[in-house]
């Protein structure tokens, strides 16, 4: 048998996580349970005028998707660590970048694209036009990947770490400032009557940027936590 | 090999840096007291006051410094983080462990001090200026750092961990600082500025400037103080310590 290539371990990491998921039924569906009730809380908060919910919806429902998305962290690496079978990606032959990109895809999968697609609804009840709901899902479609990438780095670096829960959030959530100044501002700026794509194309740019250094940060933690 | 490489190389373990960083100690002390002095002399008595600010501007000669340290501190504190993970150094970890405090405080202090200026001057301790929501940030990041490190039982896998969010959060930074200050001007648009005087007088400028050496000072010791204790708390097993314990007693 020839050694396997980093694409197979990512698509057979993706395929697994992504089965493992399905099976737990219910878990994956926590984060978004926790996205659409904390937006609702907001109106409860605030109180019901349109206007007011107009034009806070773009920063509510960001911050809203964030946290949903912080709370996910913790499931992503934790069992695979407790299990052991972290330690077997980190001696297989391929990168444990490639692994832990699988993972951070899969992640995404299942806690953050749900997000996006369950946003316009979160956005009708706030009363958004239509093209800002359009922006609002394209913000969340460019940003939650970011949100993943750069939420593995404070997953694996709380692995097998006391109160890792609380920990990650103070880790990663400065860390999560460009993204939602970026996603919000783009949905913002739509509202406005301005153009959205500077925002968008300096989210791309932080979501890029992510792409490329969160992996290997999160691999080196990974193996520092395994040491 | 070279003669004095070798003598550089041997204060990258704990047991000669310790003695050095003694013996360094009250030179660096004894600067920051002389400059701090200085600095605040100038600051309170020679500095002239300010024509539209009045009195309160004279906080600056606290504030700015203070905010250059805290920046100026992460990066070194990164520094030493990326060398003691690349090169398993374990003086490294502990001097970038030892600023950690230091720059956490300057951060603070920075905060508080331009809290304390802002009311006087913009009639609110706090604005979401740009400057200041990335020091806030700023400061998280240290105390992220701190938390981690804390966090990890075993501190050579605190100091290892620590220094991959160190590195991260350096690469960070100025991605924060220019979507904070991009994220102010869409959203409140130029009112409250910091930067409206450049013209200063040049007493300002010199006593603004001492202070700043002053707080250097003031790091190199508090991280020299701090970094002996924790060579000492970690190599309390080593013969070069026990040695130390039996001199002392």
């Amino acid at each position: 048998m020839s050694d396997p290539s980093a694409g197979t371990a990512f698509g057979g990491i993706v395929r697994r996580d992504l089965r493992l998921a399905a099976r737990r039924k219910s878990e994956p569906l926590f984060a978004l349970g926790f996205f659409v009730l904390v937006a609702s809380l907001f109106p409860l908060g605030l109180g019901p005028e349109p206007e007011l919910l107009r034009r806070i919806a773009p920063g509510v429902l960001w911050v809203a998707a964030l946290l949903a998305s912080m709370l996910s962290l913790g499931r992503m690496f934790a069992a695979d660590y407790d299990d052991g079978t972290l330690e077997q990606m980190a001696l297989a032959p391929v990168p444990l970048m490639a692994s832990v990109g699988g993972k951070i895809a899969a992640h995404w999968l299942v806690s953050g694209l749900p997000l996006v697609l369950v946003s316009p609804l979160l956005a009708l009840q706030y009363g958004l036009p239509a093209d800002a709901i359009a922006q609002l899902m394209l913000s969340l479609l460019i940003g939650t990947p970011a949100l993943s990438l750069v939420g593995a780095i404070g997953a694996a670096l709380t692995l097998g770490v006391r109160a890792g829960g609380v920990l990650v959030a103070l880790l990663v959530l400065p860390l999560y400032v460009p993204t939602l100044i970026f996603g919000a501002g783009a949905v913002d700026a739509r509202l406005a009557g301005l153009s959205a794509a500077p925002n968008l194309s300096l989210l791309g740019a932080c979501m890029i940027l992510a792409l490329v250094f969160a992996p290997l940060a999160a691999a080196t933690a990974i193996r520092i936590a395994l040491e | 090999m070279d003669a004095g490489l070798i003598r550089w190389f041997r204060y990258a373990s704990p047991q000669s840096f310790y003695p050095l960083a003694g013996r360094m100690l009250p030179w660096f002390a004894s600067l920051a007291a002389l400059s701090a002095a200085a600095g605040l002399w100038v600051a309170f008595f020679v500095a002239p006051t300010d024509a539209q600010q009045g009195e309160s501007y004279r906080i600056i000669f606290v504030h700015v410094p203070a905010s250059w340290m805290s920046m100026f501190l992460y990066v070194v504190m990164a520094g030493w983080a990326g060398l003691g993970l690349a090169f398993s150094t374990r003086l490294s970890a502990m001097m970038a462990h030892a600023i950690a405090p230091t720059g956490a405080m300057f951060a603070f202090l920075s905060l508080w001090s331009g809290a304390l200026w802002g009311r006087p001057t913009w009639g609110a301790y706090w604005v979401w200026d740009a400057r200041l929501t990335s020091e806030l940030v700023l400061f998280f990041l240290y105390l992220g750092y701190m938390a981690l490190h804390a966090a990890i039982d075993d501190p050579r896998r605190g100091d290892r961990a620590a220094a991959v969010l160190a590195l991260v959060g350096v690469i960070n930074v100025p991605i924060i600082h220019f979507s904070v200050q991009w994220w102010n001007t869409l959203h409140q648009g130029a009112s409250v500025s910091l930067t409206r005087a450049p013209s200063m007088a040049a007493t300002m400028l010199a006593g603004m400037l001492v202070m700043a050496f002053a707080f250097w000072m003031y790091s190199i010791t508090a991280a020299l103080i701090r970094v002996r204790a924790i060579m000492l708390e970690r190599e309390a097993h080593m013969q070069w310590a026990r040695d130390l314990r039996e001199a002392a007693a």
